[in-house]
């Protein structure tokens, strides 16, 4: 094998780890400033002009705090924890393609690291490795509150990854592979939130529980467990926590963008236009293929998906235990699991009576509808227990 | 030696010796997170077979999903420290018999059939994609319908079982 292939993957490597941790940084600042936004503050805004200088500042504060490692820990797993959950975080993102291509010195640059066959399998597969970092995280603090919030943590990551894998299942039938890149091929003429308006709602809802943001952040419910499966944690082990939960946001919410939002690709609307990823740019002599508006259309994307997980944790509270489990098993579950039954008849159907609108317009219409018949359900059935026993 | 026979014997290393401190851990939870780092390296050698679909499949259903359960039962009883409880007497003759036997069996599988076939071959590379997944859907839902489906009754009746023997009754304490 040639060594500028090997040359090309670590340095490609190397370059997704810094974007995601430069995001993690960026990210943290973003929210801080959104919430604050939101509850009418002003926010960190003194570190460098509009606090841009902030993440460096808070950063420099974990290095220097004092590490922590309280007495009775199981040492080994203890420390091993916070990179068990770091690690998944990272290496997710490696097969969520980030842009086509371009030549540099002759040879063609793919904008992925892996180009998996089965990616949308290994996303599954890693995202339910991640559930190990949390639990252990708990188990080894030898403390009742670290160890109650991972368990609770991984009964909730559990109970969440099966609707999450209906949802991949909607995004794999509709884009007919398991190949990311072939997905979001697949989106050139419509995205699949529009075909699946309900599964990608879905999408939404159960990636937020599987990175335990709010309102589904029961792990780390601060009134109930100090701060959950990290109370022991300080310092940079602390850190890595904080880093993953965020780069866990930036990593779903890219590939929610490439499941349902078109991944790199432009509006719809926009295709064949000047503002196309496969549009050719002429400057004076120079000419190129619009490829470095890949990455820019998947970052528009990601900071949009990301404002609406900040803007759920601004203004939503968090849901009692009980009822997010009920909600994952009774509600989700069944929901993810008709939605992915209609999508299949659907595109069943548009093929055998050679209709596509059955496919257009018969999938969103009856998805759709499904789905505010669950919200009407799930609303009578609330109010019928707020008679009773509740 | 070529560099694929090189990483099969690391790994085989690797895989004896994650199931060798399976077996020797004292705390249940380091038992089970050894047998998840087999499981993963058995999941490497699908990889190295050229079956990214099983691989993937591998981690995200033992790995991920049941290694999870396991720990998370072993945590939530506190049960990583139990003491050596009482051996039944004629647990570890029989053991021992089983196991000689299954070594027996094992071995001679190996060399009657590395004799008539060394070669592992790995299968084609156009299996793994879409068309070999589609494949694989037909055979189960046609060929293996039968089995397929005893097997998911048998899921549903195990997990029946389960939520019938801890439910509470109704109206009791």
């Amino acid at each position: 094998m040639d060594w500028t292939i090997w040359l090309e993957w670590i340095l490609k490597g190397l370059v997704l780890c810094l974007i995601l941790l430069t995001g993690f940084a960026y990210l943290t600042l973003y929210e801080r400033r959104a919430l604050a936004r939101i509850q009418v503050r002003v926010g960190p805004n003194r570190a460098g002009p509009q606090g841009l200088l902030q993440p460096i500042a808070d950063a420099v504060k974990l290095i220097f705090k004092e590490e922590l490692t309280p007495g009775k820990v199981y040492k080994t797993v203890f420390f091993l924890a916070p990179v068990l959950t770091v690690v998944p975080s990272l290496i997710i993102a490696a097969v969520v393609p980030l842009g086509s291509s371009f030549t540099l010195f002759g040879r063609e640059i793919t904008l992925y690291v892996a180009d998996l066959n089965v990616g949308v399998l290994y996303l599954t597969s890693i995202a339910s490795i991640a559930v190990y970092g949390i639990v252990l995280a708990g188990w080894s603090s030898n403390n009742k509150y670290a160890m109650l919030g991972g368990i609770r943590s991984s009964a909730q990551m559990i109970s969440y990854e099966l609707s999450l894998g209906l949802c991949f299942v909607i995004a794999i039938l509709l884009g007919d592979s398991m190949n990311l890149n072939e997905i979001v091929a697949a989106q050139e003429e419509v995205w699949f939130v529009l075909v699946q308006p309900a599964g990608a709602l879905v999408f939404l809802i159960v990636t937020l529980a599987e990175v335990n943001r709010a309102p589904f952040d029961m792990p780390e419910a601060e009134q109930e467990l100090t701060a959950g499966y990290h109370s022991e944690y300080s310092g940079m082990k602390f850190a890595l926590f904080f880093m993953a939960e965020y780069q866990k946001m930036i990593v779903i919410s890219m590939i929610a963008a490439t499941l349902f939002f078109g991944g790199y690709r432009e509006f719809w609307f926009l295709k064949d236009t000047f503002f196309s990823v496969d549009a050719v740019w002429k400057i004076g002599s120079f000419q190129t293929q619009a490829w470095f508006l890949g990455p820019i259309y998947l970052l528009l994307k990601v900071v949009v998906l990301l404002f609406f997980m900040i803007w759920i944790r601004a203004t939503w509270p968090r849901i009692r235990y009980d009822r997010l489990m009920a909600f994952g098993w009774k509600v989700l579950l069944p929901l993810s699991l008709v939605l992915a039954f209609i999508t299949a008849t659907g595109i069943l159907l548009a093929q055998e009576l050679n209709n596509p609108m059955i496919y257009s317009i018969g999938i969103p219409v009856v998805s759709s509808l499904v789905a505010l018949l669950t919200v009407v359900l799930i609303y009578r059935e609330l109010r019928r227990k707020s008679h009773g026993r509740f | 030696m070529s560099s694929e026979l090189i990483v099969f014997l690391v790994l085989s290393l690797v895989a004896i010796a994650t199931a060798l401190g399976m077996l020797f851990s004292q705390n249940a939870v380091y038992s089970a997170l050894f047998l998840v780092l087999n499981f993963v390296t058995v999941a490497v050698f699908y990889l190295l077979l050229g079956a990214p679909f099983i691989a993937m499949s591998q981690i995200t259903v033992y790995a991920g999903a049941i290694m999870v359960l396991f720990l998370f039962v072993i945590m939530l009883l506190g049960a990583e420290n139990l003491a050596p409880s009482k051996n039944l007497p004629w647990q570890k003759p029989l053991a021992r018999l089983l196991s000689v036997i299954l070594a027996v069996e094992a071995i001679y599988l190996l060399f009657s059939r590395a004799r008539t076939d060394l070669a592992v071959t790995a299968p084609d590379a156009s299996l793994n994609t879409m068309d070999s997944l589609r494949d694989m859907a037909m055979s189960l839902f046609n060929q293996y319908l039968l089995p397929f489906e005893v097997t998911s009754i048998l899921l549903l009746v195990a997990m029946v079982g389960a939520i019938v023997l801890t439910r509470q009754e109704k109206g009791g304490k």
